[in-house]
């Protein structure tokens, strides 16, 4: 049986799912239930200044984007931090951490960018026991419109002066959670290491309005009228953070910097992809928030039985396994030749295939009088269109042509021998070189 | 010439042996990759989900299909074996359609419900394929329980025995295990000789010492068994059968269903095994129509199915019903047997008209004859071969909590114990809080070895 427990940066947990700073942690009753359910850890649900709390709009908060079978696909929300008052979070983390303590507990944390802010609600937080804190820079609504959140999250400098004040303040592991919502995601990654940060976790939730409604001309989520952008999160969101989470895991300078990966994880397989992706650990709320705290347990099974069927003990020996393997497109193998193949006793004849290759494609799929769908090779240029819009998986596949053979698509023969574009005779630089 | 479906009498060959392998071929078949995705796709991941609540082992349900979803059935077969370690039978014999899926919410949105048992079969199956046994013994306690009936009861009681580190002596009267499953379960819902391989790998647990042709009143008492043993579980089953008190049900050819479905999940050659042309079912039960779709599927011109009640009484579910219909055996209701007709051997029997008057069932004064060569009886079975220092309860063994009997040491679940409902999944779930009782009282030294 493989071994579940995580250390990430010196903090330990039974298992490396953490529930991310959202409603699923914003109280003592949700955190003991999450950690009843199975959860290794939680990150408390954002802390601001002590006195009066934030508060939130009394309409709704939510908006959803939902797939076939009304299946929640992306999740937008317009929640502010807390708004609950601090000296009663802070005294229910005590208690939480008191009675688990052999679960992870972080303690989110955005208040303005002032030192004394900082200092301030550092030396409260250490008080609670508490593993560690994140810092959230990432929050896009509201708390953005107030010079807090994302606004200090899109400004490199503003990034490293506060992580260095919680260094300086506080012997607490500090992990700086980052904003999706901007051009490079190195460079506030970098920022944070250069401030003394021990990890960065990412992603935030990503600037959005889901839908509009055509009756009252107004974004969804309405509130008397008028609707505000909100933060994207949720399976939707999974390809943006995991290229994320791969651009600071791949970065010379940040490639030692530990990542607490976030965004759209659903099942053990998302949490996977980021941990060999480069992410030390997994944190999740739009999933626990779909299905509740439960799902935690197929995360669990999953991934011990997938790490099982790999033979790996240890979730540490997971990470960053495919970073290695994530490349810039300038070196693919360009002499890597594929055609598309359709299991014939697979196929149902939707014809799916046809019309998206004939009708936006390379015109390589042939259709019989009786709808039985082959793949020409000759027109065929392997770029996976007809496989990803297949309603049956492994119907059709890409299979590798073998070195030596000739590709009637080109009339040239396979080699074996790498080549990408830097050494293509197409690419100017090429030439301009010799 | 030979024999075909309009041949008099009693004879076998009816139909030739490519129709009798389709005729008795998988009811259920296992789902394939792609159906078993499509159909887990559509399961909800509901809160403390009603499916949940109705399987009598509370099978986690939604978080095995959710297993099944994300592509990993080992640890959803995990789920179920955890709670259920007769998962695979249970997903080809359970009436899903009175149980877990008749609760589905699915079932409520669309009427469609959830395929729970498919995807059961298709995650235990997968397992079982790779012969992998999901439980590890702990280290063992010295302790030796006797378990009598290697039916659902005893093999569920036996196994989590056996997980938990004690020795189990499993006894049997019959040559071979697995009870009902065995020579019970109709033969489109099992097969393949799926009730042997999932006894074999049942005791791939290790532990578990199987002595068959050993039966407790001839062979072994309860006294000895009680020196013997630290404890005692007994899952007998339901070995008799009622009788009919009619006149001429002496005759020939007037037969106990449940022998002619042994005799038939135990023949070799299903084309060798005679049945009559005008066959004639009497009961209400999923025995009668075990009975009578089998009579059907082996050729027998016209099949009916005698229920002295209404169709609502019925305790075969609708979709046994309608399975039966759908075969072309004839159902008739609200009639009760008369008399039995024939020369020596059955030739007809006649029915009365029933009606329930007040609560009670009362004659109409219509009636009516059916032709039959053959009668099968399938109107209850009876608890056989109790040992006489047990307390019996409305034709059962009187048991409290988790199959406690009247005697110290010995529980009793499964057909043969008071309360359930004579189901292969209910017998799984009592032997199985049995086992757990049983462990206990053993830990604590509450149950143990009798001086002689
Ligand atoms: C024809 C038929 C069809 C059925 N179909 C279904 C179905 O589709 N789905 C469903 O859920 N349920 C079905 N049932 C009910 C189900 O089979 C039983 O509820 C279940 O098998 C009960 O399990 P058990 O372990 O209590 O008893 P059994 O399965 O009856 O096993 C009892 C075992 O004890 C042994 N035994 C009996 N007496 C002695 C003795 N004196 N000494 C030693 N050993 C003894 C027997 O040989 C047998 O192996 C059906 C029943 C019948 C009769
Ligand atoms: C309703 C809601 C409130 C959130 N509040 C916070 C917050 O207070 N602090 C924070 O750091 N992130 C907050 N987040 C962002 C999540 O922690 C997480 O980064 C994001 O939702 C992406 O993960 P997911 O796709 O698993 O939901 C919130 C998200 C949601 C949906
Ligand atoms: S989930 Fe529904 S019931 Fe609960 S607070 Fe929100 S709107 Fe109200």
């Amino acid at each position: 049986m493989a071994d579940l427990t995580s250390n990430f940066i010196g903090i330990k947990s039974p298992n490396p799912f953490w529930l991310a700073s959202a409603p699923p942690t914003d109280k003592e009753y949700n955190v003991r239930r999450a950690y009843e359910a199975g959860w290794g850890g939680v990150v408390w649900k954002t802390l601001g200044e002590a006195g009066p709390p934030v508060v939130n709009v009394n309409g709704p908060r939510y908006g959803a984007v939902w797939g076939a079978d009304r299946r929640l696909l992306g999740l937008n929300n317009i929640e502010l931090i807390t708004d609950r008052p601090l000296e009663v979070n802070l005294r229910e983390i005590k208690s939480v951490k008191r009675d688990y303590p052999d679960r992870a507990l972080i303690v989110s944390l955005m208040v303005p960018c002032e030192e004394q802010a900082w200092k301030n609600i550092l030396a409260e937080i250490e008080d609670t026991g508490a593993d560690g804190i994140e810092l959230n820079f990432g929050c896009p609504h509201g708390m953005a419109e107030r010079g807090m959140g994302s606004a200090v999250g899109q400004v490199p400098e503003y990034i490293e002066m506060v992580t260095r004040w919680c260094k300086q303040y506080s012997r607490m592991p500090c992990i700086v959670k980052l904003t999706p919502n901007i051009t490079d995601v190195r460079m506030p990654a970098q920022a944070a290491l250069a401030g003394g940060a021990d990890a960065v976790s990412l992603i935030n939730t990503i600037n959005s309005i889901t839908s509009v409604n055509l009756d009252i001309f107004a974004p969804e989520p309405t509130i008397d009228g008028k609707g505000a952008h909100g933060g994207y999160c949720g399976p939707a969101v999974k390809p943006i953070a995991l290229n994320m989470v791969a651009e600071i895991a791949r970065d010379p300078i940040t490639a030692n910097l530990p990542i607490s990966g976030i965004g759209g994880i659903t099942t053990w397989r998302d949490a996977a992809e980021f941990m060999v992706m480069g992410a030390g650990n997994v944190q999740v709320c739009t999933a626990a928030m779909t299905y509740g705290f439960k799902v935690v347990e197929e995360m669990i099974s999953g991934l011990s039985q997938w790490m099982d069927e790999k033979q790996i003990s240890d979730v540490a020996d997971i990470v960053g396994r495919a970073v290695p393997n994530t490349s810039d497109w300038q070196h693919l193998n360009l002499n890597y030749i594929a055609k598309a193949k359709i299991d014939e006793d697979l196929c149902i004849k939707c014809g799916r295939c046809y019309a998206v290759c004939e009708d936006t494609s390379h015109q390589a799929i042939l259709m019989s009088d009786d709808r039985v769908f082959s793949v020409n090779d000759d027109e065929c240029v392997a770029c996976n269109l007809c496989v990803n819009v297949c309603p049956v998986e492994g119907c059709i596949s890409l299979e590798q042509m073998a070195a030596g053979t000739t590709d009637p698509r080109t009339g040239t023969v396979v080699s074996d021998v790498k080549a990408d574009w830097t050494t293509h005779p197409n690419n100017p630089s090429v030439t301009a070189a010799e | 010439m030979p024999n075909t479906v309009a041949t008099d009498g009693i004879v076998s060959g009816r139909l030739n042996n490519a129709t009798l392998k389709d005729n008795f071929s998988d009811l259920h078949p296992k789902l394939d990759d792609h159906e078993a995705l499509v159909a887990a796709d559509r399961c909800y991941f509901c809160y403390d989900a009603p499916c949940m609540e109705a399987c009598p082992t509370s099978i986690d349900i939604p978080l095995f299909i959710r297993q099944i979803s994300t592509g990993t059935a080992d640890a959803s077969a995990n789920t179920i074996f955890s709670q259920n370690i007769l998962g695979g039978m249970c997903a080809r014999v359970c009436p899903t359609e009175t149980l877990c899926e008749e609760v589905c919410v699915r079932e409520t949105a669309e009427g469609k419900p959830v395929e729970i048992g498919r995807l059961q079969r298709y995650a235990t199956d997968g397992l079982m394929a790779k012969g992998q046994q999901p439980f590890v013994r702990a280290a063992s306690t010295g302790k030796s329980v006797a378990v009598v009936g290697a039916g659902p009861a005893g093999l569920s009681c036996a196994h989590r025995l056996a997980v938990l580190g004690h020795d189990v002596v499993i006894y049997d009267a019959r040559p071979k295990g697995g009870g009902l499953n065995e020579f019970g379960i109709a033969a489109y819902k099992s097969v393949d000789g799926f009730a042997q391989q999932e006894l074999d790998w049942l005791l791939s647990i290790g532990g578990i010492t199987m002595q068959y042709g050993k039966i407790l009143g001839a062979d072994i008492t309860l006294e000895q068994l009680q020196v013997d043993h630290d404890a005692v579980f007994l899952g007998m089953g339901l070995g008799g059968v009622n009788g009919l008190d009619i006149e001429g049900s002496d005759k020939d050819n007037v037969l106990d269903a449940v022998s002619f479905i042994a005799d038939l999940r135990q023949a070799s050659d299903l084309i060798k095994l005679p049945i009559g042309k005008h066959v004639v079912v009497i009961g209400g039960g999923m025995t009668a129509i075990d009975a009578g779709v089998q009579a059907k599927l082996l050729g027998a011109l016209d099949v009916s199915i005698v229920y002295r009640r209404g169709k609502e009484n019925m305790s075969a579910s609708v979709f046994e019903q309608e399975l039966a219909t759908s075969k072309g055996v004839r159902i008739i209701y609200n009639a009760q047997p008369v008399r039995v007709t024939g020369n020596g051997a059955a030739a007809g029997i006649e029915f009365a008209y029933t009606q329930t008057v007040d609560g009670k069932l009362a004659l109409t004064g219509e009636s009516f004859t059916l032709q039959a060569d053959q009668i099968f009886k399938a109107i209850g079975q009876t608890i056989e071969g109790v040992p006489g220092a047990l307390k019996i309860e409305n034709r059962k063994i009187s048991v409290t909590g988790t199959g406690r009997t009247s005697l110290d040491g010995v529980w009793a679940g499964g057909d043969c114990a008071l309360g359930g409902d004579d189901l292969t999944v209910t017998a799984v779930a009592e032997g199985r809080d049995a086992a757990i009782d049983i462990h206990t009282s053993l830990i604590d030294g509450t149950s143990s070895k009798k001086e002689l």
